[in-house]
């Protein structure tokens, strides 16, 4: 993986200077909250319900051993003793205190971390394929692109205050598994005819309150000029995109209110001024950074050892967890193994700083010391050798990172909802757990098979839920606080869509009875092996949405005074949430 | 007292701006030293290219562009942010400098404040004037913050991978 020179370094260094000076000055008084309100974004950190969140960036979701186990020191000695990884591949710790953070930041530089633009209407950390480099069907590997773009992006001086947030994602295999088509830029790097690389490239896609699917600005645009090209639309965005209303002022407005057509045109008329300019990249740089991401000391092996199907035909347990957990890698006798944070029962994306330790302990023995992190919300040891994977199987079975749920109906993507976020309107987690116990039966599961289950507490989406198949949204309403919508359709990948609201909200405890009957639909209606989302696209909403509203839902409700109830943080100095 | 050139200096300079009751085709500028709004400049140039001692302000919203035959003809160009987090200012001084050619002073005025002057500086003010309510002393310590920077703008024209050697990764197989 990338490691820094004395360049990054220094620049994490100065930045974590520069931020200990923005802290004394809010401290002192000198700084407003208002005025530090910017600037402690711009670092990821963002006052919550209970306390402060710090959300730290993992580039690309690449982590070594190393960093996993400051994570895990985090989490002890300045935390709970546990983080949240994030649907951006990054991770957030919950109950900071304001004064800690610039230890914080000074041990991660340490590490070759930071929290550099994780918040605030900036470029944010940009995400990729969580299998790059190992995927079968990789055309380029997009992780050298995606840390030149990192740096390039880094205190970029003229995009540190655009309209509004600026998501970037970039795949390089043939199927997308970074949602290139909900960014605000999607990239597919790519190859022409000729066999040279360049990317494809998508603007104006989006989750939040307004989903877009992202659209095609330019076909192929060849690798050296892609800093660039990104440079003119972010110019062009940072100019004319709107600043009046917080709710329009992502480009994907932007990008409607001209019509792609006319984007195109400014882009490619700022673009004419720069293109071959200095900011061209040059063969070296790629070559520099790509030395970081050459292959490890793959053994020569084969697959198919004897050993794992004698296994498998023993323990049930270890042939669900191959089959939904265990994905086919380019080198043989190797194996991509998905850690899964979705154990029903625990909150989805969470970790506890004894599974951290586990983390790295595993990838150090069994995958060159390096995990990755995905935006599903699970961790992945990249390199596994297939001879390893029963041992790795039992010992990551000990800390709770085996359940065989991916890509199943338990393997919920979720914000963290109203009991942090000061946004959210409604919980997510607790709803997240009280889905996956319902419908905690493998059987059961495997049967629904491939399906997507996305929460978001609020319409930010930030638990993605456009694009699940099924998707679940905390909504404001008078007469009681915390409602949802379920939402039908979505998905990601090349064949991405924006999912459609079935009807009227839900309380908290009818939304599983609801899920299930979706489920009943399918199962009546499914032809031999079509997946959730096909039969939905065959048959439409109609017949789900008939059933789902057919006969009445009561279900006994809780209580919902506790909404925002966990343990309070206790701090030292006063927190005054920005919620109550 | 401004920032300019990374010194604090004096300035005779004053920033004309127009009370609701005023419009652009008929203030009065008064003699001596005034920046006035892009507006007043494009209502009155006749008048007020006889003078020499005229600079011009743009608001965030407003296209430098519409100083593409005038640029040469101030010593002072200052761009206003309203707000902080307004952006828009960043852009409008790379464009004046790098597609306009503008080479005289170009001046931040508003909500100017130290932690921004760092990016203002890489994309092209050389001076500043930070909000009177803020210690001027302090505010010029935000042009040091970094002593590195990774991208071209425009006071590096070249990004950190054209001006160092950087270290190869030595243990990668480059074959």
């Amino acid at each position: 993986m990338y490691r820094y020179d004395e360049y990054d370094q220094q620049i994490v260094d100065e930045r974590v200077e520069q931020y200990r000076d923005q802290v004394r000055r809010r401290l002192s008084g000198e700084l407003t909250e208002e005025e530090f309100l910017p600037l402690r974004l711009q670092n990821g950190l963002y006052m919550q319900i209970h306390g402060y969140m710090l959300r730290i960036a993992v580039p690309y979701g690449f982590i070594s051993s190393r960093q996993m186990r400051m994570f895990a020191h985090i989490a002890r000695r300045y935390d709970r003793g546990y983080g949240h990884f994030t649907t951006r591949q990054n991770i957030q710790f919950n109950w900071l205190k304001l004064e800690d953070t610039p230890d914080i930041l000074t041990e991660l530089a340490s590490v070759e971390m930071h929290a550099i633009q994780t918040s605030g209407n900036c470029v944010r950390n940009i995400t990729s394929d969580e299998y790059a480099g190992v995927a079968r069907d990789e055309v380029v590997d997009p992780r050298p692109y995606a840390e030149i773009l990192r740096q390039w992006s880094t205190f970029h001086p003229e995009f540190a205050y655009l309209p509004r947030k600026f998501k970037i994602a970039i795949s390089g295999g043939k199927e997308d598994r970074a949602a290139i088509y909900a960014h605000d830029i999607g990239l597919a790097v790519t190859k022409n005819a000729q066999g040279e690389v360049g990317f494809r490239v998508l603007v104006g896609g989006g989750l939040g309150r307004t989903p877009v699917i992202g659209s095609e600005i330019c076909e192929f645009v060849p690798w050296q000029h892609i800093l660039t090209y990104v440079e003119s639309i972010l110019r062009i965005y940072n100019q004319y995109g709107r600043r009046d209303n917080k709710y329009k002022a992502r480009i994907k407005i932007l990008v409607k209110a001209l019509g792609i057509d006319e984007f195109r045109r400014q882009v490619e008329a700022d673009w004419a001024d720069i293109k071959d300019g200095p900011g061209t990249l040059t063969v070296e740089e790629v070559k520099r950074v790509a030395s970081f991401f050459t292959d490890p000391a793959y053994e020569t092996l084969t697959d198919h050892d004897p050993a794992l199907n004698e296994f498998k035909a023993d323990s049930r347990s270890f042939s669900n967890w191959m089959l939904r957990n265990v994905k086919p890698h380019r080198v043989p006798g190797y194996a991509i193994v998905v850690l899964s944070l979705k154990k029903p029962g625990t909150v989805p994306g969470d970790a506890t700083a004894e599974q951290m330790e586990a983390i790295a302990d595993l990838a150090d023995r069994y995958s060159f010391g390096e995990s990755r992190i995905t935006h599903q919300q699970n961790l992945v040891l990249a390199d596994v050798r297939q001879k390893d994977l029963i041992r790795l199987w039992q010992e990551a079975t000990a800390y709770e990172l085996t359940a065989p749920n991916i890509g199943l109906l338990t393997d919920i993507i979720s914000c963290p909802g109203a009991e942090f976020c000061t946004l959210a309107n409604a919980r997510s987690i607790p709803l997240a757990k009280l889905i996956a116990e319902r419908f905690e039966s493998l059987d059961f599961q495997h049967d629904i098979g491939e399906i997507t289950l996305n929460i978001s507490g609020c319409v930010n989406a930030c638990g993605q839920h456009h694009i699940g198949n099924i998707g679940i949204t905390g909504v404001e309403k008078k007469d009681h606080d915390e409602w949802y919508q379920v939402s039908l359709g979505g998905a990601e990948g090349n064949n991405s869509s924006i999912g459609k609201i079935i009807g009227p909200s839900f309380t908290f405890n009818q939304v599983p009875e609801v899920i299930d009957r979706l489920l009943q639909v399918y199962l009546r209606e499914r032809m031999e092996a079509e997946r959730f989302i096909d039969t939905v696209r065959r048959i439409g909403h109609g017949p789900f949405k008939e059933y789902v509203y057919a006969t009445d839902l009561a279900v006994e409700e809780e209580e919902v005074t506790g909404k925002h109830v966990v343990a309070p943080a206790e701090y030292s100095v006063p927190y005054y949430s920005p919620r109550f | 007292m401004i920032i300019k050139n990374k010194a604090i200096v004096a300035d005779d300079w004053v920033v004309l701006r127009l009370s609701e009751q005023e419009s652009a085709d008929n203030v009065t500028i008064p003699a001596g030293k005034v920046i006035v709004p892009l507006q007043v400049w494009l209502q009155q140039r006749d008048v007020l290219q006889q003078r020499d001692d005229i600079g011009v302000w743009l608001a965030s919203a407003e296209r430098p562009e519409d100083l593409k035959d005038d640029v040469h003809k101030f010593s002072v160009i200052a761009v206003d942010f309203p707000k902080f987090s307004d952006g828009r200012g960043y852009s409008i001084a790379y464009n004046l400098r790098a597609r306009l050619g503008y080479t005289g002073e170009l001046r931040a005025i508003g909500d100017v404040l130290r932690d921004q002057l760092f990016y203002m500086q890489r994309v092209g003010f050389d001076a500043f004037a930070p909000r009177p309510d803020r210690s001027i002393e302090d505010a010029l310590k935000g042009l040091s913050d970094f002593s590195e920077v990774y991208q071209a703008s425009f006071d590096q024209k070249l990004p950190l991978f054209r001006r160092v050697q950087h270290k190869v990764n030595s243990t990668a197989d480059m074959t």
